[in-house]
């Protein structure tokens, strides 16, 4: 398995554990299986919305683009690299930021840890790492 | 690569049937049955009231929220009753639930979500949305799920709202209504307590106006405890 189709796959576990979360947020899932209060807390704490949008809903579209760009990026066309894995890198980036702003509200200002959010954590951390590994890599050919 | 796309497949696959397996698994609490109810279930508790205490005539619902004749009476006659009658001075409303176990499996946890709501001094906003959503809870298989999401629609604090539900805290207080009911003859639902007498069924606006128009004339009427 290449190092993109390891990017999808993770976008993949991202994409469902964000799409859990944000129908919790909707009523549709009655309680969260969580092992504590902690994941209740963090999705009704205000800081569960940005910009006027869930947060799990936010997550559930970004993986859904990084997956599309994972795929894209798995086309012969773009064996060499090129937009897709540039923009992959770009957004995995600005995800993994936004996770570790979620963490230190997690921690400092709800003082509650939703297990869900630390797995969407890694899943994007991993991504990002990936994208960069792959952004980096010389081209085949490349002067 | 073919084998590739296969697994994607298959995850997505998986992903999409935990989701539903998650959305189809009831996690409504039970709120427990004959449960026994203590002097603080009940303390400074009469029912939910509507309208002015000093209203010449009261008027007792008992009912069950999952009953449809019930929900007719709430949908179609009671907003005439509010507006006509209980604005304009002349009747203070109180609902007291009166849920019928069989064949109303989620009678008692409706009764608790609004009670819940109550909390938060959205009773009567939940009551209403629980009545006008009947047709989708009553046949559902985690109406806990859709008395939640009508707490988010209505604006209520869902950590507070959550925390209500869990702890089942006015299990005992429905089970006193309920209790309540029995001892003043209650054996259907709806039913209007109005003065001092019981109307079974769902009561008209005409008819109910009729008797509290009655009960003002002769001097005004409210329940004898």
């Amino acid at each position: 398995m290449t190092r993109r189709m390891a990017i999808a796959v993770l976008c993949v576990g991202g994409l469902f554990v964000s799409a859990y979360l944000w129908m919790f947020k909707l009523g549709l899932m009655g309680t969260i299986a969580c092992g504590g209060g902690g994941c209740v807390t963090v999705q009704l704490s205000p800081y569960s919305r940005f910009l006027g949008l869930d947060v799990a809903l936010i997550g559930l579209l970004g993986y859904l683009v990084m997956l599309w760009l994972a795929l894209v990026s798995l086309r012969p066309r773009f064996a060499a690299g090129g937009w897709p894995v540039r923009w992959l890198a770009l957004l995995s980036g600005g995800a993994f930021l936004f996770s570790l702003y979620l963490w230190y509200i997690e921690l400092f200002v709800i003082h509650a840890i939703c297990r869900w959010c630390v797995a969407s954590s890694v899943f994007i951390t991993l991504v990002f790492v990936l994208a960069v590994l792959e952004a980096r890599r010389p081209r085949q050919g490349s002067a | 690569m073919n084998r590739f796309y296969t697994l994607i497949a298959v995850l997505v696959a998986v992903g999409i049937g935990l989701l539903l397996f998650l959305m189809n698994r009831s996690s409504s609490p039970a709120i427990p049955v004959q449960v026994a109810v203590t002097a603080a279930d009940t303390a400074g508790f009469q029912g939910y009231v509507l309208g002015s205490e000093t209203a010449p005539v009261t008027i007792t619902e008992y009912a069950d929220y999952q009953c449809p004749a019930c929900q007719s009476f709430e949908m179609v006659e009671f907003p005439y009753v509010k507006e006509r009658l209980i604005q304009t001075g002349k009747v203070r409303f109180i609902y007291r639930d009166f849920p019928l176990d069989q064949p109303h499996r989620w009678a008692r946890l409706a009764a608790h979500s609004a009670a819940c709501a109550s909390d938060q001094n959205k009773f009567w906003e939940q009551h209403e949305a629980i009545y006008r959503t009947q047709g989708e809870w009553s046949p559902s298989g985690d109406a806990g799920a859709i008395f939640r999401n009508l707490a988010r629609q209505g604006g209520l604090d869902l950590a507070a709202y959550d925390e209500c539900m869990r702890s089942l805290k006015y299990a005992g207080r429905i089970q006193a209504s309920l209790d309540e009911g029995v001892r003043v003859g209650v054996s259907a639902t709806p039913s209007l307590r109005i003065g001092d007498r019981l109307y079974a069924g769902v009561q008209p606006y005409d008819k109910v106006k009729a008797v509290v128009d009655s009960l003002i004339a002769a001097g005004g009427a409210a329940p004898t405890p």
